[in-house]
């Protein structure tokens, strides 16, 4: 019987990007690595990834961004958490972007980055060892 | 003590309509975990009100996109809405793809629709265990009808029909002749048939079958015969949508009938005695394999029925003795 709790982890893209092939395969990978992942699709706000979090009950958002926009709507995510005190989901973000923007993205408050081409364990080990809620 | 103030607090959220404590609460059930029998039980005599809409049908046949242009329906009406959406779980790893909502979009922002993707967690007939919970926490925070769409269903996932009171199949054309439509199973369930892609070559022909093998069913004088409709339900492309109004009415026309036959009492009787029985089936199982645990008959049992000393009957029928005469 499948059963006890599940990690669930709510997967999107934001703003004006197409590329959603390296969040698909995320999703599957977690999917394999027993999370029960959501996702959002393509081109979503970040009101809208909030509120889904919310009605979802996630552990975890994770964003994929792959046209350069991480730093503009990093803070924005962010922002809006802190807005729905969201403060125990864990924010991570993935894709494509100049490794020397890391730092700065971990400052506005993502909890971990992984650059494209990380490997998958290191992502479902980090989010099974860190995630914030203490659920009932 | 803790728990118990925990508990107050969160019924009293969920009953003036606070999100959170929902979308907790659902996990917790999900979870099956402490204290959700305790909150479910107090929520219990706030719901049996709300409208339930079945939404069933292969993958693919487009039950969200519909499920998407059915809210805007209720919205309309003024209801709120609350929606289960429900996705499969691996076998293997537990784990779930949940990609429903990618299609539910247009309502994220609206706060009177709550929308919870669940996975089936191994549960069998197209739907999650959780479901009878979902529903009742979804009307006990204020939803006026909770739609109810299963994962992608074939031949025989009915368990729809013990959950909903009016149950939509959803069917694409091409999808056979006739003779599918005329079998058992989950063609017999439907309250309102829903052709989908009518826009698609063969809408004529499977519909043309459908009311066909329809005609051919028996159904009662007075009672509901099932309907036939035919839509175009594409997302993000308005001018393209057809008969969704159409829909809203039968709907509606259905639910008017559950009320003035009395088929409604009917409904719920046969809902509140398949749930009893779920839930029987589960706790009789687990109490016993907890009876047994630690004693290493458990494994004595399946081991002599595996060498054909014993067979499952005479086990259950032997174990269930003990259990329903301890004094013997």
């Amino acid at each position: 019987m499948v059963r006890n709790k599940k990690i669930k982890v709510l997967l999107s893209k934001v703003g004006l990007d197409g590329h959603d092939r390296g969040v698909k395969v995320i999703a599957s990978l977690l999917k394999e690595a027993g999370m029960e992942v959501i996702y959002l699709g393509m081109y979503q706000t970040e009101q809208n990834i909030v509120k889904a979090a919310i009605d979802e009950d996630v552990d975890v958002i994770g964003v994929s961004y792959l046209s350069g926009e991480h730093l503009v709507f990093t803070p924005k995510i962010v922002e809006e958490m802190k807005k729905n005190d969201l403060d125990d989901v864990l924010l991570i973000a993935g894709g494509t972007f100049p490794p020397e923007d890391i730092p700065a993205m971990e400052k506005m408050g993502i909890d971990k980055v992984f650059r494209a081409g990380s490997l998958t364990e290191p992502i479902a080990d980090y989010i099974k060892n860190n995630i914030k809620k203490g659920k009932e | 003590m803790k728990r118990k103030i925990d508990i107050d607090q969160m019924v009293e959220r969920l009953l003036s309509g606070d999100r959170r404590a929902a979308a907790r609460l659902i996990t917790m059930v999900e979870d099956e975990a402490k204290g959700h029998r305790e909150v479910m039980k107090r929520i219990y005599p706030h719901t049996g009100e709300c409208s339930i809409l079945g939404i069933t049908g292969s993958g693919g046949a487009g039950k969200s996109t519909l499920t998407d242009h059915l809210i805007r329906e209720f919205r309309k009406q003024g209801k709120m809405v609350g929606v289960a959406v429900v996705d499969p779980s691996s076998p293997f790893s537990g784990g779930a793809l949940l990609g429903d909502r990618i299609r539910l979009q247009s309502h994220f922002l609206d706060d009177g629709v709550f929308i919870r993707s669940l996975a089936s967690r191994g549960y069998l007939g197209g739907l999650s265990k959780a479901v009878y919970d979902v529903i009742r926490i979804m009307e006990a925070m204020g939803a006026d009808i909770v739609i109810v769409e299963t994962l992608g269903t074939g031949q025989d996932e009915i368990d729809v029909i013990h959950v909903c009171h009016t149950c939509l199949l959803v069917l694409t054309p091409g999808m056979g002749d006739d003779i599918q439509a005329m079998k058992a199973g989950i063609m017999e369930i439907a309250d309102i048939i829903v052709l989908n892609k009518a826009d698609l070559d063969g809408a004529e022909r499977s519909l043309r079958h459908l009311r066909g093998a329809l005609a051919m069913a028996c159904t009662e004088e007075g009672t509901w015969v099932p309907k036939v409709i035919p839509t175009v339900s594409v997302a993000n492309k308005p001018g393209k949508i057809q008969g969704l109004s159409e829909l809203a009415s039968a709907i509606a026309e259905h639910e008017q009938y559950l009320k003035d036959s009395g088929a409604i009492d009917k409904v719920n009787f046969e809902r509140v005695e398949q749930e009893l029985g779920l839930i029987f089936k589960d706790e009789l199982q687990k109490l016993i394999f907890k009876g047994l645990k630690g004693t290493g008959k458990k494994r004595k049992y399946i081991k002599s029925i595996i060498d054909r000393k014993n067979d499952p009957y005479s086990v259950v029928e032997e174990v269930l003795n003990v259990y329903l005469n301890p004094g013997k």
